[in-house]
């Protein structure tokens, strides 16, 4: 380093140390205090909120949301958004169903009955494709994200509901003479008293946080979000970088479809609706920038968990679920207002 | 300057004076007490180092930012600009360095963005079509005022940004490096308009790392370094040794043709390159063009604004499409291969504007200057911390940024050492072939110098170096030949021995100016 540097180093390290400002702090954890403030108020309000198995139910509602908020952040962070991630989820869930029901296959006049294994895979390769034609669409094809993954979400709902005619799988636990048990174990059942659906998040959350900090394609992801022509001539594969968020969100999609079908062993074409707008509402109060570049995993987790333990919250109170909407809306407002605080303040110059 | 009667003139004189300007940000002290006047109807240039402070101070002066400490006298009395709008709303009206236009938007609306004329039927957009037309007519620009500020190139986008704060009827005009992406021609009409506006009455402050181009249009000089002025004196007492002497305390020298090696083996060879206008005007800006650059060699590629040395670099880099053509690399043609593994291969491109090509402004200076090198210290799928820092850390170095350290936000880098990161960036990922469009653009002196020295440096060591640029000084430095371009062909030839004026009349920029 310089001399110059070596010399301003400890004049600004006083000066931070000088004036902890209460407000930058409250804004840089905005989300994590919101979060505490959620707990402490509802935990004086209800008895029943402040136990370890609220926490645990709660946690496993928000664990749908949050696999969705993870691919969601990724499309963000790539200054994109998808619209589509609750129709694929919903479309996931049936085909998943359907897959449960046997699969009849006319010709040789028999029912195949896939194992849950088999369902779970092909059921996150079609998520999976699915995001992957939003990206391709919005990568070669420079279609408008805002517009492919809108189209994209009534279609995929659309075709859920022409798969059932509009009705619901209700069962979906398998029969064990056919070897097809198992698929309500991941919504129902515990690992060391933990939520298999927690876990879930738990293990996608670790991945993806690694994968942002630690890896040369999260590098690529912040870069292009940040600005993609610089991220181009630098040699990032931006095309690459582009459809494979839409993909990861995609099979993220599928995954909490089959969480949710699980949890509620029933698969309904309508499940998920405006699911994505939740998800986007996690990112924005994690912090993240609409305009990409900049956002942290545990920042939208944080996210997911305000949403959930305060919708959850409101529920064990007693309010109306009309309520619910205007203070998950009132939250959301506040968040992207802090948000232009936190970094107006820093582009200012 | 000596006596009561003097001193007295040179007040009544000054109508916008800064006094014991300071102004830190986090710690770091960009202003130390900074008295700084602006005369009626005269150019106040002001010089200085990267990171010196002008464009800080500009800044206080135009409302932009608020001073730590100090004050501001507007015709002697105190003020406080709270807002650009304020500031303007006062006379003073400010072209910043960085380009500051909407891209999707025209000519037109860029420049009465937020002024817009209002007429008895909403705005009056023939009105506004009407006063862009007479601006670009006075700055000799053919524009067409309906065009999207992206669909021009860097130097005109500038002229737009001039245009707009010539449209405002301002009594003090700053300038912030107008001319960095100018031609020398563009340049004449600019000053010959500053005479005009100065005639008026109308007073300018100009900054600019151009000095000796700078020097003709100066009526006084001002020097700042590191935060504080250090010297101010009229043009009549000052000359170039004097402005270098007080800005960084010596002289400097651009550098000759590095000597005593061979050249290796031509390692670029581009054949009957042909480029189509990007902007789909249905000509070539890029005219078959044929080039071989050796290893070790210095290409200097000098040419008027328009004469498609900006594509021809991107076409090069792999940004732009060729219609026919062949490029070559180390023997292997790489035209069907993404810019990443371009790059891969050792072919490097420093874009001409640092801020929409350059720099990824969510990012630190380190991971800006590691961006096109992550490969390099990404071990299995994860990346190395240590072996990141290391690579950083030595790039900080190489090309000397001043920065507070890798972490600091890429946006409180002065504009020069913004564009030494963007330089450090592609010299990490240790090319053949470097290609810099423009290196020079807003450095000043002595980082021109270094980038220079450091260029050579390269030179010696076997890579193959082509830079653009529009000073013919820059030209004549370090440069082996010296290919002038025109129109998207090579219109000439030279070694590094060529006489200025044999270098201007093939450009065509003897018949412009
Ligand atoms: N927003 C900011 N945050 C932190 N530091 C800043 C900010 N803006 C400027 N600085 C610092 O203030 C100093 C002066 O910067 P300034 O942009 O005024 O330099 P300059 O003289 O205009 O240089 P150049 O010739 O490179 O444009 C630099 O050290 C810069 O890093
Ligand atoms: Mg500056």
């Amino acid at each position: 380093m310089t001399e110059t540097s070596a010399k301003t180093v400890p004049a600004a390290a006083t000066g931070a140390l000088g004036r902890i400002n209460p407000i930058k702090l409250l804004l840089k954890g905005r989300a994590f205090f919101a979060l505490v403030a959620i707990i402490i108020v509802f935990s004086l309000l209800s008895p029943n909120y402040f136990t370890v198995s609220n926490f645990l139910i709660m946690s496993s509602h928000v664990a749908i949301y949050g696999i969705l908020a993870i691919g969601m952040l990724l499309v963000i962070l790539n200054g994109g958004i998808d619209l589509s991630v609750g129709s694929i989820l919903a479309l996931c869930g049936v085909v998943a169903g359907a897959l449960m029901q046997g699969v009849v296959l006319e010709p040789l006049g028999v029912i195949l009955f896939p194992p849950v294994w088999a369902v779970v895979v092909l059921t996150c390769v079609l998520g999976a494709l699915i995001g992957a034609v939003n990206g391709v669409l919005i990568a070669w094809f420079k279609v408008p994200a805002f517009v492919t993954t809108l189209g994209v979400m009534y279609v995929a709902r659309g075709i859920a509901l022409l798969l059932t005619n509009g009705l619901t799988y209700n069962n979906l636990a398998g029969r064990p003479e056919l070897g097809n048990t198992g698929f309500d174990w991941l919504g129902f059942n515990r690992l060391f008293g933990v939520p298999i659906s927690v876990i879930v998040l738990a293990v996608i959350a670790l991945l993806a946080g690694l994968i942002l900090s630690r890896s040369s394609f999260g590098r690529w992801l912040y870069a292009s979000g940040g600005n993609e022509r610089a991220a181009e001539l630098s040699g990032v594969p931006v095309n690459f970088v582009k459809i494979t968020v839409y993909t990861i969100s995609g099979a993220l999609s599928a995954v909490a479809g089959l969480v949710l079908s699980s949890q509620l062993t029933s698969a309904g074409p309508t499940a998920g609706t405006t699911y994505e707008l939740t998800a986007i509402a996690a990112v924005v109060i994690g912090g993240a920038a609409l305009t990409g570049g900049r956002g942290t995993v545990r920042g939208t987790m944080l996210g997911a968990f305000v949403i959930g333990f305060l919708s959850d919250g409101l529920v064990i109170i007693g309010v109306s679920s009309y309520w619910q909407t205007v203070f998950t809306g009132a939250v959301i407002v506040l968040a992207v207002l802090m948000n232009t605080i936190q970094y107006g303040v820093r582009r200012a110059r | 300057m000596s006596g009561a009667q003097g001193q007295q003139e040179i007040r009544s004189d000054v109508v916008l004076a800064a006094r014991n300007i300071a102004k830190s940000y986090s710690g770091i002290q960009a202003l130390k007490g900074v008295n700084f006047d602006i005369r009626r109807g005269q150019v106040t240039t002001l010089f200085g180092e990267n990171g010196a402070g002008k464009s800080t101070l500009m800044k206080i002066l135009s409302g932009v930012v608020q001073p730590t400490s100090g004050e501001i006298l507007l015709d002697g009395k105190p003020i406080v600009f709270s807002s650009t709008t304020d500031a303007r709303n006062h006379g003073i009206s400010i072209i910043h360095q960085e380009l500051s236009l909407a891209p999707n938007l025209s000519v037109r609306d860029n420049i009465f963005m937020g002024r817009e004329i209002i007429g008895p039927m909403g705005v009056d957009f023939a009105e506004e079509e009407r006063q862009v037309r007479e601006l670009l007519k006075e700055l000799e620009e053919d524009i067409d005022p309906l065009t999207p500020v992206e669909e021009l190139r860097l130097g005109q986008q500038q002229i737009v940004e001039i245009a707009r704060a010539l449209s405002v009827d301002s009594r003090i005009l700053i300038m912030d490096e107008p001319t960095s992406a100018l031609s020398a021609a563009e340049v004449e009409v600019l000053f010959r308009v500053i005479r005009d506006l100065t005639a008026r009455g109308v007073s300018i402050v100009y900054i600019s790392h151009h000095l000796e181009e700078a020097l003709q249009i100066t009526d006084h000089a001002v020097v700042l370094r590191d935060g504080s002025m250090t010297a101010s004196a009229p043009r009549s007492e000052i000359d170039l040794a004097w402005v270098v002497r007080n800005m960084v305390g010596e002289n400097y020298e651009l550098g000759s043709p590095p000597s005593g090696y061979d050249f290796g083996p031509v390692v670029l060879s581009v054949r009957n390159l042909v480029v189509p206008d990007p902007a789909g005007g249905g000509y070539n800006v890029v005219d078959h063009m044929s080039l071989d650059v050796r290893a070790g060699e210095i290409v200097c590629i000098y040419g008027l604004m328009g004469a498609g040395r900006t594509e021809l670099l991107e076409t090069i880099a792999g940004r732009l499409a060729a219609t026919s053509g062949e490029i070559v690399l180390d023997g292997k043609e790489v035209s069907h291969l993404s810019i990443g593994e371009r790059i891969a291969r050792g072919l490097a491109l420093v874009p001409e504007d640092r801020q929409r090509d350059g720099l990824v402004q969510t990012m630190s200076v380190g991971q800006n200057l590691s961006l096109a090198s992550i490969m390099e210290f990404t071990r299995g799928i994860f990346t190395s911390l240590k072996l990141e820092r290391a690579l950083i850390d030595k790039s900080i170095r190489d090309v000397t940024v001043k920065t507070d350290g890798p972490d600091a936000a890429i946006g409180s880098l002065s504009g020069g050492n913004q564009q030494k990161v963007v330089i450090g960036k592609m010299l990490a990922t240790d090319p053949k072939v470097i290609l810099l469009d423009e290196p020079s653009r807003g450095i000043d002196i002595g980082a021109k110098a270094e980038v220079f020295r450091i260029l050579a440096a390269r030179a010696v060591a076997g890579q193959a170096v082509v830079y653009t640029t529009s000073e013919l000084n820059e030209c004549l430095s370090i440069a082996h030949r010296i290919i002038i371009m025109r129109r998207g062909r090579i219109a000439a030839e030279f070694g590094s021995d060529v006489a200025k004026e044999d270098i201007m009349a093939a450009s065509g920029e003897a018949e412009a100016a």
